[in-house]
């Protein structure tokens, strides 16, 4: 690890004014994430500027939702009563994620801005464009078994892999965002980008920007949503694949519908193409198959990880099914799982 | 990579940067001089003579480092001991009551929770916190309804404790113990 | 002054170090702080093959803190090693990706780690070859196989046997590359003084350590001592010597301070061993009713080019089932990959996952309960050696699971349960492991308080060894087990066998024995007189080790396992895992069911999670962490239960124990793996059994 200075600013505006202009100055939240990538050689930050005791570590009810601080830690997140009775489905996703001790630690804002666990962006004696632009990209032809299927380009095959991220971009989270240019709010999905030619920049954050809230608008049928998570260990690992859903049903037919993809892509992945088939459908597994073709046929899978295909439009479905059941779901249903 | 960075240059390796903290360990105050890089887990380990946290894998994957702070489990080895001058950290040392052990502690030997035992004070730890999170109510991925007090049967406890890894396998003790303590 | 006392072998006496490990005060290695230490940090290779040109020592050391850089052109020389692998800096040679090439030493682990990143290092690479397969060019007979096995057998006519069978099972089976990957990493902390050399390290055997290191470093044994009271994990890792203990001991030397050295978790996957990837074609002949006439395995396995480790994959097919023809082998071929080694039941763990497969296979062949197949290939004497069982209850076992698993009236159909969104199917396999004893010594002392110091350098690496141990002086001293102290751990005591092949117990147990009878003769000599100095009486097995009657000894288990398979994800999982263990006289009930727990706990894992992922382009094992390389959680195995059936065998050691470290782990796989062919009809030949093998 390079040696670093230590600085706790006051105020958001001290911390934002702390890492202005410059480039090896990194926030530090939870460290959940930045200290692994720290001792692994990722993350070579000059200057640390701690944020922790700045952010916000409120959940409040506004008209329109929930102001979540960006310093409120994903367990406190997870078991706030507010959180649990209006966003379910956010709840359920950060319960999916990491451990209770990391979910005591991380933070809201850091969850968002983890980076990928892709094995070669994690080992500096490896090429990796997101961590050296112009290396290469060795996952291509390597072993890409738990990357991207989605979005992906030539340069970056990474997904992005937070269960919470992938809630809030089905639940049209905005982001509140302070920066040397002023505060302002980015829509969630939108915050992260697909890798393109620039896949060292995960997300659309301009340098020294620092997430201050989370704002989680009203959902009036948050309580029929489900978020499934695929995973290869039974508890504590990584998404697979990864389906967030809401779906709002009335006489048989789909009103409204909320659903996000992770483990697919260098973005929690709203499925923009399966929403927009089933708005108006019948609520019938069929029509949730043909919602799931919508957006896989955007898919481009690559060699080791095309059962990546089969496995979405299976969850896909199921997931939309058991939301659709007449009056037979409520959240508090327990997920089947082996 | 290994060696990329040009360490002849003028700005190539920096000095490293101290700091003089007063840590609060099992209710102890402990001064100490830390390097910024270190870890909380390190500063126990090397310099406080508190072994009992142990490394596992030094990246949040295992738990063995587990330790409380401010009543919370958390991950000693991601923890920057810069960053904690002001919580309340207890280890595995600190759970116990002088000579009394603490009824986790004797519920693992009873129920031949541990084996090699390097995972064991992680686990403690982590039990002793997920112990206070079921009481406060917070639910856990396999919570049938979130919306109701948990209550801590024995899937409750596995997922609850999944952070902790032990190759040994001995999760059915694990588990046992810590639902005695629960009950 | 003797008393008599109720047996304590066989009692469930609570782990003796249990207070130290719960209450953080078990002393692990990396625990040690000798006065002026300083902290080691290696540096790996980053190319697969070639050679070091050059490395930028010079830069290195001139960075705060840091006291020294080593390499092979400033290392200290050893003395040449029968063991490439520890040959530690002594070449420029790179022969796999991860070999340690450097060392940096410095006043703290903060400025060693950085300055070990910071280390320029130039390669002269060289094309490398990671990539096993079975008609790999190179591929060949190695003279023996791990354990000193034969590497080929062949008896009868196999070929001509299996071409006239009626009915044929051909398939062929791979497990993949796995890491023993203990909590514990790897550690030692080097302390020189004079010309002695004391090593606190994390092993599994301290006197076979001793004997390793001295003469690297050109010294009589005698001037090397190994101190490790509780190691954390080793599942044969920690077995025999490897490069990061040398290195610390040459880290120490040439910085002339006492250094301590971590293996980080990443570096385990590159320098402490692995158990080999096996390909393994299996073939079965048999008549209708399922009696084999011809078994046939053949491994294919790999190492590395610095040492040949031959895993001994075939050699339970050998004991297992009767058949006149039959034919087994090894071949092996040297890639430049990291050295493969010991891991939980070397041969016996991948083997018997594929033999119990072919097992499956040929029973459904067959139309026959995969039960009532193996009772029906049962042999009376061991196949190939035609040696007397010294006692085989592989049958018994076969029906206590069944009957306390609920067997009986099992539909074979696969494929036709469901519970909820889950397809459930149940598989049973057998398993076997051998019976093995090493000489050691062990000195045995009273003292006037009547309390008594058993000594033995064994090895307590969780398998409750100091626990049992206390038991066996206990009876054979006559006394109850809180007056007996065991010290292991530790080369100043009695030598004694490393805890390896599941043989301390008999090994360990055999020598307590002795020692404690040899005392209390000179007590009774004494007429149960102690003196105030105390006295001691000391024992050595090699002569009664030496001239054990020939038997083929082995403990035998089967295993039943529950699945349930997710209709829709192809997720995997174990509901239920019960085995029936034949292993002799167990001595510490508690102790022995965590053994065995913990054996097929690690076997489930076999079965589902582990892999060890070859980077083909740059030749290291790619998942090298704990969120890469799945090991289980406590979620992952719900319901494991383990009994044993009483076996009384004469022909072992006092004890009348097997042992029963490894036998957990073995024929777990094939019991998940049949379980999910059950399940879902799908046989699924290559482990791990992962979801992206059964979604469809």
């Amino acid at each position: 690890m390079r040696p670093f200075t230590y600085e706790r600013p006051a105020d958001v505006r001290s911390a934002v004014a702390a890492a202005a202009g410059r480039p090896d100055a990194a926030y530090l939240g939870g460290g959940t994430n930045l200290v692994d990538l720290m001792r692994l050689g990722v993350a070579t930050p000059r200057t640390l500027v701690d944020v922790t005791r700045i952010s916000s570590r409120a959940i409040e009810e506004t008209g329109g939702g929930l102001l979540i601080g960006a310093g409120v830690r994903n367990g406190d997140l997870a078991a706030d009563p507010l959180v649990r009775r209006a966003q379910p489905l956010l709840a359920r996703a950060v319960l999916e994620g990491a451990s209770g001790q990391i979910r005591n630690m991380a933070t809201v804002a850091g969850n968002l801005l983890q980076r990928t666990r892709c094995p070669y962006f994690q080992d500096v004696t490896k090429p990796c464009n997101k961590r050296l632009p112009g290396s290469g990209c060795p996952a291509r032809t390597g072993d890409h078994r738990n990357l991207a299927i989605l979005g992906h380009s030539e340069h970056c095959v990474a997904t992005h892999p937070s269960d919470m991220a992938v809630a809030l971009a089905a639940l049209d989270a905005l982001v509140h965002v302070e920066g040397p240019g002023g505060a302002r709010t980015v829509p969630m999905p939108g915050l992260h980008r697909l890798p393109g030619d620039e896949p060292d920049r995960d997300t659309v954050l301009a340098p020294g920007e620092l997430i201050t809230a989370v704002e989680v608008p009203h959902l009036p049928f948050a309580a029929r949503s489900r978020y499934r998570k695929v995973r290869d260990r039974a508890s504590f690992a990584f998404a697979v694949v990864s389906v967030a859903a809401a779906l709002d049903v009335a006489g048989g037919v789909v009103r409204d519908c909320r659903i996000a993809l992770g483990g697919v892509a260098h973005a929690p992945w709203r499925a923009e193409a399966a929403e927009a088939a089933l708005r108006g459908a019948a609520a019938t597994p069929e029509e949730f198959a043909r919602a799931a073709d919508a957006e896989l046929a955007r898919s481009s899978p690559l060699p080791r990880n095309a059962f990546k295909a089969p496995l979405l439009r299976n969850v896909l479905v199921r997931t939309l099914t058991d939301l659709a059941e007449p009056a037979g779901f409520a959240e508090s249903e327990p997920v089947e799982t082996p | 990579m290994n060696g990329e960075t040009d360490i002849t240059g003028a700005d190539g390796v920096p000095d490293p940067v101290t700091a003089d903290l007063r840590l609060s360990v099992n209710g102890v105050p402990r001064p100490v001089t830390v390097d910024t890089r270190e870890t909380l887990l390190d500063t126990l380990r090397e310099h406080l003579g508190l072994t009992g946290a142990k490394k596992g894998c030094d990246h949040g994957q295992c738990g063995a480092c587990t330790v409380l702070v401010d009543g919370r489990r958390a991950l000693s080895c991601l923890t920057l001991t810069v960053t904690a001058d002001d919580v309340e950290i207890v280890t595995v040392e600190g759970l116990a009551d002088g000579d009394a052990l603490h009824p986790l502690q004797a519920a693992f030997i009873e129920n031949d929770a541990l084996q090699c035992g390097y995972c064991t004070p992680g686990q403690l730890c982590s039990a002793a916190g997920a112990l206070a999170e079921a009481a406060d109510g917070w639910p856990s991925a396999v919570t049938p309804d979130l919306s109701a007090p948990p209550r801590l049967d024995e899937t409750e406890i596995r997922e609850r404790m999944s952070g902790n890894l032990c190759r040994c396998g001995a999760y059915p003790g694990i588990v046992a113990a810590v639902g005695q303590v629960a009950r | 002054m003797k008393t008599e006392a109720r047996p304590s072998v066989g009692a469930a006496l609570e782990r003796v170090e249990g207070v130290e490990k719960v209450t953080g005060r078990a002393r692990y290695a990396y625990e040690n702080f000798p006065d002026e230490l300083a902290y080691a940090v290696p540096v790996q290779a980053t190319v697969a093959r070639g050679t070091v040109l050059a490395a930028d020592v010079d830069a290195v050391v001139r960075l705060p803190g840091v006291i020294a850089a080593v390499w092979h052109g400033n290392a200290p020389r050893l003395a040449p090693a029968d063991n490439a692998e520890l040959a530690v800096l002594q070449s420029d040679r790179v022969s796999y990706r991860g070999q340690y090439v450097a060392v940096v030493v410095a006043e703290t682990l903060q400025c060693a780690r950085e300055a070990a990143r910071l280390l320029r290092i130039d390669y002269d690479a060289e094309p490398h070859d990671v990539e096993l397969r079975a008609d790999h060019p190179e591929m060949y007979r190695p003279d023996r196989v791990n354990a000193g096995y034969p590497a080929d057998t062949e008896l009868g006519d196999p070929d001509a046997a299996l071409a006239a069978a009626p009915v044929l099972v051909d398939a062929t089976y791979r497990t993949p590359a796995e890491h023993n990957n203990p909590m514990e990493p790897h550690a030692t902390v080097a302390v020189w003084s004079g010309d002695g050399l004391t090593l606190h390290d994390s092993t599994q055997g301290v006197s076979a350590l001793r004997e390793t290191i001295a003469p690297l470093f050109g010294m009589p044994p005698e001037n090397v001592r190994v101190i490790s009271p509780h190691v954390g994990g080793g599942f044969g890792s920690k077995g025999a010597a490897l490069p990061p203990v040398v290195l610390a001991a040459l880290a120490a030397k040439h910085a002339g301070r006492p250094v301590k050295l971590a293996v980080t978790r990443q570096q385990m996957f590159a320098v402490t061993g692995y158990r080999t990837p096996t390909i393994q074609r299996v073939r079965l002949g048999a008549d209708t009713g399922g009696r084999l006439t011809a078994i046939v395995h053949e491994a294919f396995e790999q190492s590395s080019r610095l040492r040949e480790f031959a895993e001994q994959t075939t050699t339970p097919t050998r004991v297992m089932y009767a058949a006149p023809d039959r034919r087994t082998a090894h071949r092996l071929v040297r890639l430049d990959v990291p050295t493969p080694a010991w891991m939980r039941a070397p041969g016996e763990a991948p083997g018997m996952f594929a033999l119990e497969s072919a097992m499956d296979e040929l029973a459904v062949a067959c139309g026959i309960d995969p039960v009532e197949l193996r009772i029906r290939n049962e042999p009376a004497a061991e196949p190939e050696s035609g040696l007397p069982f010294s006692s085989r209850n592989l049958v018994a076992c076969l029906r206590e699971g069944a009957r306390r698993f609920g067997w009986a009236g099992r539909d074979p159909t696969p494929a036709a349960r469901t519970r909820g969104r889950m397809l459930v199917g149940t598989g049973v396999a057998a398993s076997t492991y051998p019976v093995y004893r090493r000489p050691s010594r062990a000195s045995a002392r009273c003292d006037p308080d009547d309390r008594f110091t058993v000594r033995i350098a064994a090895a307590d690496i969780g398998t409750g060894a100091r626990t049992i141990l206390t038991q066996v002086a206990a009876d054979a001293l006559r006394v109850t087990p809180d007056r007996v102290r065991v010290e292991v751990g530790d080369t100043a005591l009695p030598a004694a066998s490393l805890a390896g092949g599941s043989a301390g117990t008999a090994s360990w147990g055999t020598a307590v024995v002795r020692a404690c009878e040899a005392l209390l003769e000179e007590l009774d000599r004494r007429g149960g007189d102690v003196p105030a100095e105390g006295l001691e009486a000391t024992a050595d097995t090699a002569e009664e080790v030496g001239e054990q009657p020939e038997y083929a000894r082995h403990a035998f288990g089967a295993q039943f396992a529950e699945v349930g398979v997710d209709l829709d994800t192809g997720e995997a999982r174990v509901l239920r895992l019960l085995g029936v263990f034949a292993a002799g006289r167990i001595v510490n009930p508690v102790t022995a069911r965590s053994q065995f727990v913990g054996g097929m706990t690690m076997g489930m894992s076999m079965a589902l999670l582990e892999e060890s992922v070859m980077d083909h382009e740059f030749g290291d094992y790619l998942n090298h962490d704990l969120a890469q390389y799945h090991v289980p959680t406590a979620m992952d195995l719900p319901d494991v239960q383990a009994y044993w059936i009483e076996e009384d065998d004469p022909h072992l050691n006092p004890l009348g124990a097997k042992g029963i470290g490894e036998i957990g782990i073995v024929g777990t796989a094939a019991a998940v793996a049949n379980a999910v062919h059950h399940a879902t009809g799908v046989r699924v030949r290559d482990l791990p059994i992962r979801l992206d093998k059964l979604v469809r």
